[in-house]
């Protein structure tokens, strides 16, 4: 379930455990689900030697599942629930369904319990190292030379591209300018400034950089720094926005995912190119 | 005007009750008035008041009566001052929670008192005034606080649910507990945010967990607490319905489906009619079986209330893959569907499609697309009226442009329906994100886990108007913004034929709902984050809206 639209963009990751996985810790130092306390390394060390000798193949050496076809065991009530392996032993000893049983001791299985319980357990991952430059260049190069060069130059395009190294940031920046992805911050290059025309009812006409608009009002910062905010709702006011981004908002009905990754192929290797 | 012919819901008013401290079933059943008494007002979900002191003809005086910012937390060290409204504590926990007080829930009006919750927290305030009666705090081991949807009242027992996990029982007048129960394991990661619903000697509570953990519905006995019984969304043993449409019980048992707004009921049938949660682990979906339905995550079930048996179901996002999950709240509706009357519940769904569908039989009527930015499915629908998923708009390793972003189309803020115009109210947002593989291995990740969402923006918020009967948005509002939008806040329509609304500004609207013309607005410096309600006091009508953690009261002096 979630809902979580808010807590996807409040959550912070602070704690990171691993490559894979992250504990997420909210405004104020809460954490919701805490990981356990670190084991025993000597029992951790001993318990995943009985772990490699007798689940491994089932249940993987990650403990995610194996070739044997065994359930994942970080996401296992059993697991989750036991403490120092006395919810593991039955299972364990006496088998349950296709699982055969298994003659380990007390201590063996409270050392393969120490093992699994340092796995750490969190419904979200953390960031990733994987390219995600995955288009053709040269059929971005045609799709930018048709869509994109209206309004881009290649100097400028490589110049942007230059200033962005991290290829995820660039391909959001190049979708959305001014949009870093919601994962909090500035952007890195700002989006050009929306601007606005208000033509009053008397004819007299304020324009400005665009400060603030809703149904009922608008606010600009005319060209000497001064603030003007106007009511719309009397009759013969009329509110004229001109939005730089307006040809970025409307190709998001447009691209194919495949010109996205091209494009973004070919604003990397721009970069390289003299 | 064939939309004239749609009827309330619940019929002739029934006796009415004024006995001090009392919920009756009557007050429950009643239309839609004085009252506030559960999560939508009455059971029907369509959060429209028969209320019309505030009306089209006066809206244009209506002020403010009142405004109470709500003070969450521990009680205040100091001892209380005489008068000083006391805080009463419960829970073993010592975690605190430094997030900020948001009422993200629907707020009960009963006998002249009002009772608001937050996580952890719950105030009962004088309802002519706002100020504080009682609060309760309960002492946190931690869990997920995403928000609290409100409270569940029954005689003089008030009941609400805590992030970790625990169905607490208040003396509605005094804030002293009862009790309170253990609803799920902590380590499991479960947490609770439901209102819990009272339907006669029943009090409904359904699950939310981000761990692969099924979803629940649980009922009590209000008086002691004891469990009546428990509705598991997904299969849970070999045998169980649905099964065959999971890749193994071991999918099945880890598969989500968290009924987690609350539902609605019909007393005609005895069914209580829900929303599921989305099927997990939720986006690295091949060990739930590519492209296998789920049963029974992301559909309509209706429960019968006396046995706890699902009745008939209807799926509205077989297999999704993006954690959108269904649970939007079903609205109960009468009315003439191809030219003979019908019973139905209809709901705007999270993957942003909307769906009628017979409430005593399940069977399917309409299907429509209300966002028009949505991508993720072919533009046929399948012979059960189901959108068909693009696989290929799952994620990808390089980006996988995809309509909506995770808060999806529509989300829990409640829509709500005007038997006056005939026509369905829903907030709706049109957002896009980039959605990239992070987890390749066939195993998948953990609940949200293996993918990177990362915004590109909004391209409109809207309040869409939907002609039931077909489907098709007779009117669509676009708010003017250059931001980019979060969810945009619940809705109220009264018989004074008025629709009340947040935008997406910080303004708090109230529109003509036969065409989206707004006919009064106050600015509140935030946006609205709770549906608006109203009610009756001492021959007043009040319009009330929570902005984060204050409450705004309206009125005609």
């Amino acid at each position: 379930m979630s809902a979580r639209p808010f807590a996807l963009i409040a959550v912070t990751l602070v704690v990171f455990w691993s490559a894979a996985t992250v504990s997420t810790q909210e405004p104020g130092g809460f954490v919701a689900y805490p990981q356990r306390s670190p084991g025993d390394p000597a029992a951790i060390e001993r318990g995943k030697g009985l772990y490699g000798a007798n689940c491994v193949f089932c249940h993987g050496a990650d403990a995610r599942g194996g070739d044997g076809g065994g359930p994942n065991l970080t996401r296992s009530t059993l697991v989750l629930e036991d403490q120092k392996g006395e919810r593991l032993a039955p299972v364990i000893r006496e088998g349950r369904g296709s699982m055969p049983r298994f003659q380990l001791t007390d201590a063996q299985i409270a050392d393969i319990a120490e093992f699994l319980h340092s796995f750490p357990v969190s419904s979200r991952s953390g960031p990733s190292t994987i390219n995600i430059v995955v288009g053709d260049a040269k059929k971005g190069e045609a799709y930018v030379a048709v869509t994109c060069a209206r309004c881009h130059t290649t100097a400028a395009l490589k110049t942007f591209a230059t200033k962005l190294p991290d290829p995820k940031m660039l391909q959001q920046m190049w979708l959305m300018p001014g949009n870093p992805g919601g994962r909090g911050g500035a952007a890195p290059i700002p989006a050009p400034p929306i601007t606005v025309t208000v033509t009053l009812a008397s004819g007299k006409t304020f324009t400005g950089e665009l400060s603030r608009v809703d149904d009922f009002t608008v606010s600009l910062k005319q060209a000497d720094g001064t603030h003007r905010t106007f009511r719309t709702e009397a009759a013969g006011i009329k509110v004229d926005i001109h939005d730089p981004l307006t040809p970025h908002k409307e190709l998001l009905r447009l691209y194919s995912d495949a010109d996205i990754h091209n494009v973004t192929a070919y604003l990397v290797s721009l970069r390289s190119q003299s | 005007m064939k939309k004239l012919l749609v009827v309330v819901l619940i019929g002739a008013a029934a006796v009415v009750v004024s006995a001090q401290g009392i919920v009756t079933r009557d007050l429950l059943h009643k239309p839609l008035a004085d009252s506030w008494p559960t999560y939508s007002g009455d059971y029907s979900g369509k959060r429209y008041s028969t209320l019309a002191q505030i009306n089209q003809s006066n809206i244009k005086t209506m002020t403010l009566a009142w405004t109470r910012r709500m003070v969450a937390g521990p009680p205040p060290s100091a001892p209380r001052a005489p008068g000083e409204a006391p805080v009463i504590t419960g829970g073993e926990g010592d975690v605190v929670f430094g997030g900020a007080t948001q009422v993200k829930g629907s707020i009960l009006a009963v006998n002249g008192v009002l009772y608001v919750t937050a996580p952890d927290n719950v105030w009962a305030l004088d309802a002519n005034d706002g100020h504080l009666l009682w609060r309760y705090f309960w002492k946190t081991k931690g869990g997920t606080h995403i928000g609290n949807r409100g409270a569940g009242i029954w005689n003089d027992y008030l009941f609400f649910v805590t992030p970790d996990n625990y169905l607490i029982s208040l003396d509605a007048k005094t804030g002293t507990e009862r009790w309170h129960k253990e609803l799920a394991s902590f380590q499991q990661q479960y947490f609770h945010t439901m209102a819990p619903i009272v339907i006669e000697n029943h009090v409904l509570v359904g699950s939310s967990n981000d761990l692969d953990m099924p979803g629940f519905l649980q009922v009590f006995e209000p008086e002691t607490g004891a469990l009546q019984w428990k509705w598991y969304a997904t299969p849970q043993k070999a045998g169980d319905a649905g099964l065959d449409t999971w890749k193994s019980l071991d999918a099945a048992i880890h598969g989500g489906g968290h009924p987690w707004v609350p539902g609605s009921y019909d007393p005609e049938t005895r069914l209580y009619i829900m929303g599921t949660g989305n099927p997990t682990p939720a986006y690295t979906s091949a060990p739930r079986g590519e492209g296998m339905a789920n049963l029974f995550t992301c559909a309509l079930v209706a429960v019968n209330i006396d046995t706890g048996k699902m009745v008939w179901y209807y799926q509205t996002s077989p297999h999704d893959t993006h954690d959108w999950d269904s649970a939007q709240t079903p609205v109960l509706i009468d009315g003439e569907f191809k030219g003979r009357p019908r019973k139905m519940v209809i709901t705007a769904a999270r993957n942003g499609y909307f769906f009628a569908v017979d409430r005593v039989t399940g069977e399917h009527l309409v299907t429509s697309k209300f966002s028009e930015s949505a991508n993720w499915a072919q533009p046929q629908l399948n012979a059960k009226g189901q959108p068909v998923r693009i696989p290929e708009k799952d994620f990808h390793i390089g980006g996988a442009l995809v309509s909506a972003a995770n808060q999806g189309a529509a989300n829990w803020p409640p829509p709500s329906f005007s038997p006056q115009t005939g026509l369905f109210y829903v907030p709706t947002t049109e957002t896009y994100a980039m959605y990239y593989l992070t987890e390749p291995d066939p195993r998948g990740a953990l609940g949200l886990g293996g993918k990177d969402e990362r915004s590109v923006g909004t391209v409109g918020s809207y309040l869409s108007a939907i002609d039931y009967q077909t489907g098709k948005t007779v009117w669509r509002h676009k708010y003017r913004t250059t931001a980019n939008t979060g969810l945009t806040a619940g809705l109220l329509t009264t018989a004074g034929r008025l629709l009340f609304a947040g935008d997406v500004s910080g303004n708090f609207v109230a529109y003509d709902p036969t065409n989206g013309t707004p006919l009064w607005h106050t600015q509140l410096g935030a946006n609205t984050s709770n549906a608006p309600e109203t009610y009756m006091v001492d021959g007043k009508q009040y319009v009330l809206v929570a902005a984060g953690d204050t409450l705004y009261a309206f009125t005609i002096f």
